[in-house]
């Protein structure tokens, strides 16, 4: 097994432009939704992003079934969406009923634009369906890798950027209403931004796994420190070495598709936190959050 | 491209359209076992709509997956893996202590990352089972193809199990799932009650994902269950309409699903999602009545 890692992980991989491309795509996905997944456990807006992941599904399967760029309808339907739910609910959250009736029908459109793809179109092909749901790394080309990096590297500068009055506004919202905080904006602002990520990370790991990118990484830093600047940081680092990991352990074991592996490694990763609060509650008490 | 030899479309004289639908076994067993689980889910989902759980229902049924794609790898019939998996989970969930109000983010992080690992189980089954594409599409999406006869005897136990436990704790879930700290102040089992109603979903989960598809559950689930809600407030009431639209809504989609090259799960969330809608723009428009007249009353 060290022999197959070795060989596999110093020699081999780099060699592949596949491989480089995966690398280079997976970083940045994983940087963008490490950041924005912090604040979207924060916020308790899990279930939001786990209804947009559905949501990508099936803009994905439109634009293909319309024979249009693929990333054209992710992007455009995901944020869409987000907006549409933020709309419907108050100070930009939706009611878990609402956001799972709209999710539900939304992805039963999916399966209708992937039967007309698959029957009415001669290039379909049977796969498209399985690769937009549980994603296909490994077949990026490097325009894709340029341009998904491009977005990635937007969605993380405008969250570095609204990062501070986000917090405030996730802390204590009638506060930083009060001192002159757009609360409402930063919330369609974030939504937008979550599904951007979404549309991104669908790319990478697929439509119904990117809460293993999203959720994990971030819940795995808010279990390790309390101090919100670093746990946000933290959760990107922890998403980019999941991705890193599972990329190799792919690599070295063909018989693991590349998103189980990152998604097997994030989760092994939150297990391993979750299961140590007996060694945290011998650190120094960091309960309370700080702004400072 | 029709599912039979000798199936048209259909026509308008539906007496002969049913007569025709039903001369096929399999579409008699698809509309046994649709209306066995459209009933065991409208139920269950009237409860679990009150209850505000709709994570953790699409959790258990997004758990049914690795389930039935496991079963299929191992050579079972899909039906025990969604069982096996979807009680399963509801136990896991039941299980988790509830912490405080302030850690929600942390219990919706655990959640989405138990569901996000399960789908990934699953893909890595297929990816196991080789050659098994399209029958991907038929777990996640739905299908009402090659359900046997002792299939629909599972579900029908399993559901009159369901239905029968539901009856007797009725009464105390409804007391629970409205008023909580009440409850539990007049000595009802409050934690015992939740873990039994968890379980109870995972089993209608379960049933419902076999004609929906793992990921189309909500269909049957939550939108009759929110319609009738929208509509009415009376308990009794609202409950009978849910089965009563989700049986009408499995039935017509098996018949779309029939003339059609579309999937069953389409049909279904479709039809479910528009009922939901028209549920939605008619307590609207009565709102807006009833807030006109009161203003004329007012004035």
């Amino acid at each position: 097994m060290s022999a197959i890692l070795h060989t596999g992980l110093i020699d081999g991989p780099f060699s592949h432009p596949f491989f480089v491309n995966a690398l280079i795509t997976g970083t940045a996905i994983a940087l963008a939704c490490g950041l924005v997944g912090y604040f979207l456990v924060l916020r308790a807006q899990v279930f939001t992003s786990d209804a947009l992941s559905h949501v990508a599904f099936t803009g994905a399967l439109a634009a293909l079934a319309f024979g249009i760029d693929l990333r054209i309808g992710l992007f455009t339907l995901t944020i869409a969406i987000a907006l549409l739910m933020g709309a419907v609910g108050r100070r930009g959250q939706a009611d878990d009923v609402v956001i799972g009736s709209i999710f539900a029908w939304v992805l039963g459109l999916g399966v209708f634009f992937l039967t007309l793809y698959t029957t009415s179109r001669s290039t379909g092909n049977g796969a498209a369906g399985v690769n937009v749901l549980f994603g296909s790394i490994f077949g990026i080309s490097t325009a894709d890798a340029q341009l998904a990096t491009i977005i990635a590297a937007a969605v993380c500068l405008l969250l570095v950027l609204i990062a501070r009055p986000l917090l405030f506004a996730t802390l204590d919202a009638a506060v930083a209403a009060a001192r002159g905080v757009p609360v409402r904006f930063l919330g369609f602002a974030f939504l937008v931004l979550v599904a951007a990520a979404s549309a991104e990370a669908t790319q990478a790991v697929g439509a119904l796994l990117l809460l293993g990118l999203l959720a994990t990484p971030a819940g795995t830093a808010q279990r390790l420190t309390a101090r919100p600047y670093l746990a946000l940081s933290l959760s990107a680092v922890i998403a980019v070495i999941d991705v890193w990991i599972g990329l190799g352990l792919s690599y070295a074991v063909p018989v693991l598709p590349p998103s189980f592996a990152i998604l097997a490694v994030s989760t092994a990763g939150f297990a391993i936190v979750l299961a140590i609060p007996a060694v945290r509650s011998r650190l120094p008490d960091r309960s309370r959050l700080t702004v400072s | 491209m029709w599912l039979a030899d000798g199936a048209t479309g259909p026509t308008w004289n539906v007496i002969a359209d049913i007569q025709q639908l039903w001369s096929f076994p399999f579409m008699v067993n698809a509309f046994r076992a649709g209306t066995i689980i459209a009933v065991a889910s409208a139920v269950m989902g009237w409860f679990m709509v009150l209850r505000r759980q709709t994570f953790a229902g699409h959790t258990l049924a997004l758990v049914g997956f690795p389930g039935a794609a496991g079963a299929t790898l191992i050579g079972v019939s899909a039906t025990y893996g969604y069982f096996a998996f979807c009680v399963g989970a509801a136990l896991v969930i039941a299980a988790i202590p509830r912490a405080g109000e302030g850690s929600y983010g942390h219990e919706s992080a655990v959640t989405g990352t138990v569901q996000a690992f399960a789908l990934a189980c699953g893909f890595l089954f297929i990816a196991l089972y080789k050659g098994f594409l399209n029958g991907v599409n038929a777990l996640l999406f739905g299908t009402f193809l090659g359900i046997t006869d002792t299939e629909v005897v599972v579900l029908l136990v399993v559901t009159v199990v369901v239905l029968v436990v539901l009856a007797v704790i009725g009464r105390p879930l409804l007391f629970v799932s409205i008023d909580p700290v009440v409850a539990e102040a007049r000595g009802i089992p409050v934690r015992l009650v939740s873990t039994a109603f968890l379980i109870l979903l995972g089993a209608a989960v379960a049933e419902a994902s076999q004609i929906t598809g793992t990921l189309l559950v909500f269909a049957l689930l939550v939108m009759p269950a929110a319609a009738a809600q929208t509509l009415t407030a009376r308990p009794v009431v609202s409950l009978a309409l849910t089965v009563v639209i989700a049986v009408l809504v499995t039935w017509a989609g098996l018949s779309a699903a029939y003339y059609s090259v579309y999937p069953i799960g389409f049909f279904v969330s479709t039809l479910a999602f528009a009922v939901y809608l028209v549920a939605q723009l008619a307590r609207g428009a009565d709102r807006l009545r009833s807030g006109r007249a009161r203003r004329v009353t007012a004035s």
